[in-house]
């Protein structure tokens, strides 16, 4: 793991809202590849992190790099193009477009236009949506919502994937179904940021875990050691 | 997961998108020659002002679609930037002596240039801003016509224009004739706007403007383009009026008619699609057409704000929506 | 005193006071767009039409336009009221607001604006009471009745309304509604109903406005063109869902299109709106007084 290279660096990443400090000094590196997964209680920084790393947020403390490049001033969409994809905590699908459609999307902002619909039944194929190709997003189950998030996503041949609470709300055999996913994706060369909430999914899936109280990484390791942290038990798990 | 025992879907087929494009562009030559032959065969003057009437709001609504319809961005200042045009004509006419076609040339770099403008300025917000922006445009412009005297400020100016122009019967031939070919290139835009990647890229700024940058679309500059040839293609439909009429003064140029007809007929008709602008444009601007003979045009007018409030809460997807799934 | 600095105080004392008015007209946009998010763009014709009744009424009953015009604001209520329900029930509730819903808007206003040629036809409307001749003179600074009493109705007015958003739990939860619809309902309140009633008061206010409108200026069915511009950049000025951030901008943009028309000629003081809009828009969207999102 050591051998590989850096992808995403943040450095000291800060939030404030009005008087309101949501996001402060965070530090972070993750190497190509890598599954990381990061746990907090509610209201403890992670989408705004995440919304930082993805431009939602224009203005923050702090610098971001994705490769070596600076990401500050970068538009989401620039940001996507590098290979930062995204999901959100609801599925966000283009409503009036169909599945394909919808996968197609990004591929045609992304220099594959001629590909796109060929390669768009390829993504929905590898999360197993090919089937409903032709059904608007509004036809689709929840998980299968969850996943057309995801294939839009993979659309991009992200080398960062960051899922955004993919699970919540899913059954337990959902939720396997999508660990499944992503431990494929991975397994494909994509570096996943996983934001969850269930622990087991969490646990499963990460080879590194850290921990936001409050604004702040408290943790930051190996899961089963920083589980076993007592800040952490105290912080996040004794809540629950 | 029961994919692997689904049957591999078919890809649709590969659009042969030339060939399509032909069929719209052949079949529009057709419907146009028709309608010249047809007018021609009734050989009445007044059907040239009519059918000119209908076609202005054609070439208006198919341009306020491409920025409403397929991007949700709703313009309030059709009556502005058609005004623009209009008087862009005006001048380049006084100035240099310009005939109806350089005209509509400058209309469109003006109207687009003003379109550009007010979209940069408000397109970074949310959508309601961009729209409250073009609903004080039109007082705002109408206040710099009113008073600017190159033009002839609330007076208004008088064009000269030549009796007739060969090959055309008559000056009212022929005008209709450029909007005619006016109203075909504008609707083949729409409909090439809808066919492309742009039209795809507006369509899921208008569905979720934060995902479709979040999945690599560049919304500003997509909105910018549309706010654009919107703008443009408003004040292309604005060059010809001071030529129908001879004459054009602030009131008429800024008419109240403009505003709601843009919005009504596209919503109408069926927003978001080439086809529903069309189809309410013809049918609102032929009905206003006939009506005015009989009713006064403030009730007109009237009649076409209950429609299209009657229309939009029951049927938001316009005439067109009734006979599509999507 | 120098002809030009008592011109430019003249400028200033009657821009304050015609900001009076801007005020009146601005507030009840600041409780619909400000904080029920909804674009009602008809709002400034809904003030010209209660102008239109304060006439009507007025005159027919030789009655004061201000008095006439809080006796019919629960009317306007009502119709504020029903207003919404359409809205909520055809728009805000299939998610339709966007599009549609600014489209309904747009419709509504110009039904009403031609509604009101057809019923009263296009010349202009006046109804002036006897003080609107009277000016009283402090020094060399004219001060009209004709501008200061509806000033004083609308201060008054945006008084009384702040302190039931302040004081009372419906008003508490009008501002809690813009902020966060999920906490009304863990309050068990329904935020329907709390929005309907909140639209009301805006569209009741529209209705003290006309009033004052009528006062300051006569008026015609398209008198409210020239509004729409002035009340949505005094209300994004504002900061949006702030009274005193609207009043504030209201004074201010008296103030300034006051100015312009004093040195540069009234037929540009529509141009001041939207470039003042514009500027806002592109320079500080959240507003003058507004906090950085």
């Amino acid at each position: 793991m050591s051998g590989r290279e850096i992808l995403l660096r943040a450095e000291a990443v800060g939030k404030r809202f009005g008087g309101f400090t949501a996001l402060q000094g965070i530090d972070l590196e993750l190497r190509a590849g890598e599954r990381l997964g990061l746990i907090g209680p509610n209201g403890s920084g992670k989408s705004t992190f995440v919304n930082c790393i993805s431009g939602d947020f224009a203005a923050h403390d702090g610098q971001v790099t994705l490769a070596g490049k600076p990401l500050a001033g970068l538009k989401p969409h620039r940001r996507a193009r590098l290979g930062l994809a995204r999901t959100f905590q609801l599925p966000q699908p283009f409503t009036s477009l169909s599945v394909l459609e919808n996968v197609r999307v990004p591929l045609l902002f992304s220099g594959e236009a001629a590909e796109a619909s060929r390669r768009a039944l390829d993504c929905l194929e590898q999360v197993e949506l090919a089937g409903k190709a032709d059904k608007l997003p509004k036809e689709l189950t929840q998980v299968e919502q969850r996943r057309l998030e995801l294939a839009r996503a993979i659309a991009l041949r992200p080398q960062l994937l960051i899922a955004d609470e993919a699970m919540a709300g899913l059954s337990h055999a959902e939720v396997d179904q999508i660990i499944a996913l992503l431990l494929r994706l991975n397994a494909a060369g994509t570096a996943v940021i996983m934001i969850e909430h269930i622990m087991r999914a969490v646990t499963a899936f990460a080879e590194r875990l850290i921990v936001f109280v409050a604004g702040r990484k408290i943790a930051d390791g190996p899961p089963q050691a920083v589980l076993a942290l007592r800040e952490v038990e105290d912080a996040y798990l004794g809540k629950q | 997961m029961s994919a692997a025992t689904l049957p591999a879907p078919a890809l649709p087929p590969a659009l042969p998108k030339e060939r399509k494009h032909l069929t719209y562009w052949l079949g529009a030559a057709a419907v146009a020659a028709a309608l010249i032959v047809v007018l021609r065969l009734i050989g009445n003057e007044y059907g040239w002002y009519a059918g000119y009437f209908v076609l202005q709001y054609v070439v208006l609504a198919a341009a306020w679609n491409i920025l409403g319809g397929y991007a949700g961005y709703v313009n309030f200042g059709a009556a502005g930037f058609m005004a623009t045009g209009s008087y862009t004509a005006v001048v380049l006419n006084e100035a240099f002596g310009f005939d109806v076609l350089p005209g509509i040339l400058g209309a469109a770099v003006v109207a687009g240039l003003l379109g550009l403008g007010t979209g940069y300025l408000t397109l970074r917000l949310r959508g309601v801003y961009f729209s409250i922006a073009t609903l004080c445009l039109s007082v705002v412009l109408q206040t710099l016509v009113v008073n600017w005297d190159y033009v002839g400020g609330s007076r208004g100016a008088y064009i000269i224009r030549p009796r007739s122009v060969p090959p055309f019967l008559s000056y009212g031939e022929y005008i209709f004739v450029v909007m005619l070919v006016l109203a075909v290139i504008a609707v083949g835009i729409g409909r090439t706007v809808e066919m492309s990647r742009l039209g795809r890229g507006l369509q899921a700024i208008r569905d979720n403007e934060r995902a479709a940058e979040a999945v690599g679309v560049p919304t500003l500059r997509l909105k910018l383009i549309a706010t654009t040839l919107s703008g443009a293609l408003m004040g292309v439909a604005g060059a010809p009026l001071p030529f129908y009429a001879g004459y054009i003064n602030p009131e008429g140029a800024f008419n109240l008619a403009y505003a709601v007809n843009c919005i009504a007929m596209p919503l109408i008709g069926g927003a978001g699609t080439w086809l529903g602008p069309v189809i309410g444009a013809v049918l609102l601007a032929t009905l206003q057409q006939a009506a005015t003979v009989t009713i006064s045009s403030a009730l007109n007018l009237w009649i076409v704000g209950w429609m299209l409030v009657l229309f939009v809460a029951l049927a938001p997807r316009g005439i067109l929506g009734w006979f599509r799934r999507r | 005193m120098d002809p030009d600095l008592s011109l430019l105080l003249n400028g200033i004392v009657s821009g304050l006071l015609l900001g009076g008015l801007y005020a009146a007209a601005a507030s009840g946009l600041a409780v619909s767009f400000g904080m029920l998010d909804i674009v009602n763009i008809a709002h400034p014709v809904l003030m010209v039409a209660a102008g239109f009744f304060v006439v009507l009424v007025g005159t027919a009953l030789g009655l004061d336009p201000l008095l006439v015009a809080v006796l019919q604001a629960p009317l306007f209520y009502v119709l504020g009221i029903g207003l919404y329900t359409a809205y909520n029930y055809f728009f805000e509730r299939r998610g339709d607001e966007a599009l549609q819903g600014l489209a309904f808007f747009f419709g509504v206003m110009f039904i009403i604006e031609v509604g009101l040629v057809l019923l009263f036809g296009p010349e202009q409307r006046f109804l002036d009471p006897d003080y609107a001749f009277v000016t009283w003179r402090l020094g060399e600074i004219d001060v009209p009745l004709r501008m200061l009493i509806p000033a004083l109705l609308a201060m008054a007015s945006i008084g009384a309304l702040y302190w039931f958003l302040q004081r009372t739990f419906t008003g508490l939860a009008i501002a809690a509604v813009a902020q966060d619809p999920e906490a009304l309902r863990l309050m068990a309140v329904d935020p329907v109903r709390i929005k309907r009633i909140a639209f009301g008061i805006s569209v009741a206010l529209a209705s003290i406005a006309g009033g004052a409108l009528v006062v300051v200026q006569p008026i015609d069915p398209s008198t409210h063109n020239v509004f729409i511009g002035r009340v949505f950049a005094i209300c994004i000025m504002g900061g949006m869902a702030s009274l005193p951030g609207c009043i504030l901008a209201a004074f201010l943009f008296g103030v300034v299109e006051n100015l312009t028309a004093t040195f540069y000629g009234p037929s540009w003081a529509p141009a001041v709106a939207f470039g003042w809009l514009l500027l806002v828009l592109a320079v500080r969207p959240q507003g003058l007084f507004g906090r950085a999102a």
